[in-house]
């Protein structure tokens, strides 16, 4: 296997159901002999799992065979949910975490208020119906905010738009 | 095995690191490119990374104190989320600071006393659960802080300084979520009953005295404003009373008319709330010097 091969398989810590690929935020892989040197990105600032990516990277290639192994971290550009692959939001849905919607660049200019939660169509990932309710704009790990659904009462996590 | 205190099981020899905060994390800025332009002056790279770094640990410290004490479970979860993204930044920040002086982020955070921290008053005041306020006041503080750092950040996008830009470009999409979610619990308490109204404005109250201060440059934000490094903060002033009015405005509320109180943060002039703060923030690594988990 190709070290991208085993660098894209890594699975993310918080959200096992993705491999950081899915997650985008691998951000580069080079490959020059037995050396490799991955870049990846945190995707928030705080994000406690950007350890364990490096260590989980470090451990995965020195397997592969690997002998040297640099893991460098870039902040720019800032990592955004629209970065997950397709297949990412898929298998969010298949693991009944909602799966966020597609934000595109920011318009420039000062960044607009919300002063209430905004009416973004979420389906229920359990039953699919589009009758759902914010609970709280922060869920269990800094990227998910906590939903539920109208219909089979369900709650649920979305990975929320950043 | 036995020990006197919880504590003496960390700095044992074990193999596992331990979930516990401190030391044997990463360095917060591993593996980012970290050079500094040679027409930057070093000093006062540093000093400015501790100012906002500061303000940013010092109020995730805050938050923190609301956890299992919010009104409602999500709110804790959610206070913790808002401190938990602070902190990351402070990370980052403290770590910059403390590469440039020959320290650590660590070292920074738990050895320093409260002469030696930059953050502005707004960071540091009780503002509840202690004694100081409620959580009425604590979304006052949230929203005049994160609408004042979410300002600032969005400025220091431009920066000369590379790393600078890029914690300030990841530091705003964080705090739009933060500045949003203060400014809807103003407006739900502002609107719900007389009473959390009387409670909202009271709060508001208590914040407004420390906010001249943010506006007010220290000399070595001008030095570095003028080198494109810094914002300086006097430029935020119209963009951030132009959010609170609106918030204010929806909310149906008005400015507090209070006085200002004198501010010195960013010179290591601290109100009497930051030594009981600090002291809990640094007990165990103080307690413990070179306590390794
Ligand atoms: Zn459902």
């Amino acid at each position: 296997m190709s070290a991208r091969q085993v660098a894209e398989q890594v699975l993310d810590p918080e959200l096992p159901v993705l491999t950081l690929a899915d997650l985008g935020v691998l951000r580069e892989v080079s490959e020059v002999g037995d050396r490799v040197v991955v870049t990846i990105t945190p995707t928030y600032s705080g994000c406690p799992a950007l350890d364990e990516m490096r260590s989980d990277l470090h451990e995965k290639l020195t397997e592969a065979g690997y002998r040297d192994v640099e893991i460098r971290t870039v902040l720019h550009p800032a990592w955004t949910t629209d970065w997950i692959s397709d297949d990412g939001l898929r298998k969010l849905t298949e693991h009944g975490i909602a799966p966020p919607s597609r934000i595109g660049p920011r318009a420039v200019g000062p960044i607009p208020l919300t002063l209430e939660p905004p009416k973004r169509r979420v389906s229920c990932p359990h039953c699919g119906s589009a009758r759902t309710t914010e609970l709280s704009r922060f869920g269990s790990t800094a990227c998910k905010a906590l939903r539920r659904c109208e219909d089979c009462r369900e709650p649920f996590e979305q990975i929320k738009e950043i | 095995m036995s020990f006197d205190n919880a504590y003496e099981s960390l700095v044992e020899g074990h193999e596992e690191k331990h979930w516990a905060f401190g030391t044997g994390f990463t360095h917060a800025l591993s593996g980012v490119d970290r050079a500094i332009s040679s027409t930057v002056d070093r000093d006062d790279l540093a000093a400015y990374c501790l100012m906002l770094g500061d303000d940013a640990l010092v109020y995730a410290q805050r938050l923190a104190e609301w956890c299992a004490k919010a009104p409602e479970l999500e709110e804790d979860v959610a206070l913790a989320n808002i401190a938990l993204d602070l902190l990351g930044q402070a990370r980052m920040l403290l770590s910059r600071a403390g590469e440039i002086q020959g320290t650590d982020e660590d070292a920074l955070a738990y050895l320093r006393d409260s002469s030696e921290f930059r953050n502005v008053h707004l960071a540091e005041i009780d503002c509840g659960p202690g004694p100081g306020g409620d959580f009425a006041t604590t979304m006052a503080r949230l929203l005049v802080f994160s609408a004042w750092r979410l300002a600032l950040l969005h400025r220091l996008t431009g920066s000369a300084d590379p790393v600078l830009a890029a914690v300030a470009a990841k530091g705003v999409k964080e705090l739009t979520y933060h500045r949003d979610h203060a400014a809807q619990w103003v407006l739900r308490l502002a609107g719900g009953t007389d009473y959390s109204r009387e409670r909202m404005v009271a709060g508001l109250a208590v914040v407004w005295p420390h906010l001249d201060e943010l506006f007010t440059a220290h000399p070595i934000e001008h030095r570095l404003a003028e080198a494109g490094v810094a914002v300086d903060p006097a430029e935020l002033r119209s963009e951030v009373d132009s959010v609170l009015d609106t918030v204010l405005g929806a909310a149906g509320l008005t400015r507090p008319d209070v006085a200002s109180v004198p501010g010195g943060g960013r010179g290591g002039v601290h109100t009497e709330a930051m030594a009981p703060l600090l002291a809990e923030m640094q007990v165990v690594a103080r307690a413990l010097p070179g306590g390794v988990w």
